[in-house]
């Protein structure tokens, strides 16, 4: 299983077409829509973390881009900041991907940003306000 | 008097210390060295031992002394950075305690609630240097007639800062799981349902109060780090409680002894004072501490070579027995089974999950050594011992831990 929480532009030429259908129906990919904002003949934009086999998630990437959506990735925008930080543990109690994760045994906690999927769970628990969202402003 | 094969005094470790000579280890390092050597060589080669733990500590607070103003007042009010401080001491003493939150902070209002900013976090804005916004009230008298001041204080500008801390380094923590159904927030972090994770709290074999389980060297008067500066254990804490149930091993198997500590706050640092938000909880201290263990004789020895595997943490339910108070525990689990990365709770596999750091626990540890071994720190020998260090006495304090 592959997840990824994607930021999808669409043109005013493909707003109206069934897009996120063909991606669960053509390519088995599971969507969990955290924003949309689309309107018949005008930009739209979406927020979804895209999920499943790797395979299927390559070929849908390609499929939406083909399609002529600008699809920017979100993961990554979650920042540790690592003068706050103080290597507790907390995070990885709600930590779903296993980015922020225990180095045994040091006890050192690691972040391992290629595995973030931007849940940001982990942002309200910190308790030293170490991870911080970079919102990809441009994109939103 | 027990009659040991290893007999130092305070005065002749520090006299080793002075010239440069003595031989420190961490609470880590003892253990090998035990095992390697036995106690008694153990004893003889080794003088001091250092522990550390870097742990949110909720009983913790400062005492500030922002400096008369002209005209003066008798402040009855005061916040810094709007946060609320006690100002019924004198003129113009504060008391700021750690889980004060900000004014208005909407606190559990909006479940869980984030509590951005409070006590903990002034005193480590203040001891990073940052100006704080002060503000204080005051009703008026012939002697102090200013009835409102508002200005910026520095912790370098302020007459006194002092961290007091009046329950710190607690020896042994529970091991917090939740049974009930929905995710809940609470001072042992954030708990999934049907016991999603189990949070624990202590540093293990590093930490003060498990290397010295009766208290035989830590009592009233022990020079200790804390906060990156020196400071004092000036008292049993509150709820300081010996006579919990203890292992063969003699170390308790629940939340027993507690310090109260003190120490200049303007020597501070804040990497080792952090200010914390537990959501869903409130505002807290994050402390770093460590504590040094002379080696007087072998039985000392014995006690800080008690590792991980013979630690025991009793394993509590917060979804329900902690809030109902019910006192009941789930079972034990060892330092060295929560330090693993999961545990086993009625044949379900639990992630385990630290909340206080090691990394840092051992930097503790580590720097306090170095000063040791520069001949910068001295052991300072307890004026009193504290309550269970003699015998066990069965105190009656509060039966919660928090």
């Amino acid at each position: 299983m592959h997840a990824e929480m994607l930021v999808l532009q669409f043109s005013r030429e493909v707003v109206d077409q069934p897009i996120i259908y063909r991606l669960v129906k053509d390519f088995s990919l599971e969507f969990n829509l955290l924003k949309a904002a689309i309107n018949p003949r005008q930009e739209g934009l979406i927020v979804m973390e895209l999920r499943g086999h790797p395979k299927d998630f390559r070929r849908g990437l390609k499929y939406l881009r083909e399609s002529g959506v600008k699809v920017k990735k979100v993961a990554g925008e979650v920042r540790r900041n690592e003068e706050r930080c103080y290597q507790c543990g907390t995070c990885t109690a709600v930590c779903p991907t296993g980015a922020l994760h225990v180095e045994r045994p040091e006890m050192a906690v690691a972040f391992e940003a290629t595995r973030c999927s931007a849940c940001e769970l982990c942002c309200s628990v910190c308790p030293a306000h170490a991870m911080e969202v970079k919102l990809n402003r441009s994109a939103l | 008097m027990a009659n040991y094969q290893v007999n130092k005094t305070y005065q002749e470790i520090n006299e080793k210390i002075k010239k440069g000579q003595a031989v420190v280890v961490t609470a880590e390092e003892i253990i090998d060295i035990v095992r390697r050597k036995g106690e008694a060589e153990a004893a003889r080669t080794v003088d001091v031992v250092t522990t550390g733990t870097f742990s949110p500590m909720c009983s913790s607070g400062a005492i500030i002394n922002f400096g008369h103003t002209k005209p003066p007042i008798k402040a009855s009010k005061v916040w810094l950075n709007n946060v609320p401080a006690y100002a019924g001491l004198a003129a113009v003493d504060v008391y700021l305690g750690a889980t004060e939150p900000t004014e208005d902070d909407p606190l559990n209002k909006v479940y869980p609630g984030e509590f951005k900013y409070g006590g903990g976090h002034v005193i480590q804005d203040l001891v990073a240097g940052k100006a704080v916004h002060l503000v204080a009230e005051a009703y008026g008298t012939d002697c102090y007639p200013n009835k409102r001041v508002e200005k910026e204080i520095t912790l370098k500008g302020v007459v006194n800062a002092v961290l007091f801390n009046p329950r710190n380094c607690y020896q042994n923590y529970n091991c917090a799981v939740n049974l009930s159904n929905r995710t809940i927030y609470t001072y042992m972090g954030p708990l999934r349902p049907r016991a999603g994770n189990a949070n624990f709290c202590t540093a293990g074999q590093l930490s003060p109060l498990f290397n010295d389980p009766y208290y035989r060297t830590i009592g009233i008067g022990t020079r200790i780090f804390l906060g990156g500066a020196v400071g004092y254990v000036c008292f049993p804490g509150t709820q300081h409680n010996p006579g919990k149930p203890r292992g063969e091993n003699g170390v308790p198997l629940g939340p027993a002894g507690t310090l109260m500590v003190l120490g200049d706050l303007k020597k501070m640092s804040p990497r080792y004072l952090v200010g914390v938000s537990l959501l869903g909880y409130g505002c807290s201290l994050t402390v770093g501490m460590g504590i040094p263990i002379p080696m007087l004789n072998e039985d000392i020895a014995h006690y800080c070579a008690i590792s991980d595997d013979q630690l025991l943490a009793p394993i509590v339910d917060y979804g329900h027995d902690y809030p109902a108070a019910t006192g009941r525990i789930l079972g034990q689990v060892s330092y060295a089974q929560l330090k693993s990365g999961k545990m086993d709770l009625d044949g379900q596999e639990i992630p385990t999950v630290p909340l206080s750091s090691l990394v840092r626990a051992r930097e503790v540890a580590q720097l306090l050594k170095e000063w040791i071994e520069k001949g910068q720190f001295l052991l300072g020998e307890p004026v009193d011992m504290l309550p269970g260090s003699e015998e066990v006495h069965c105190i009656r304090t509060a039966s919660r831990d928090s």
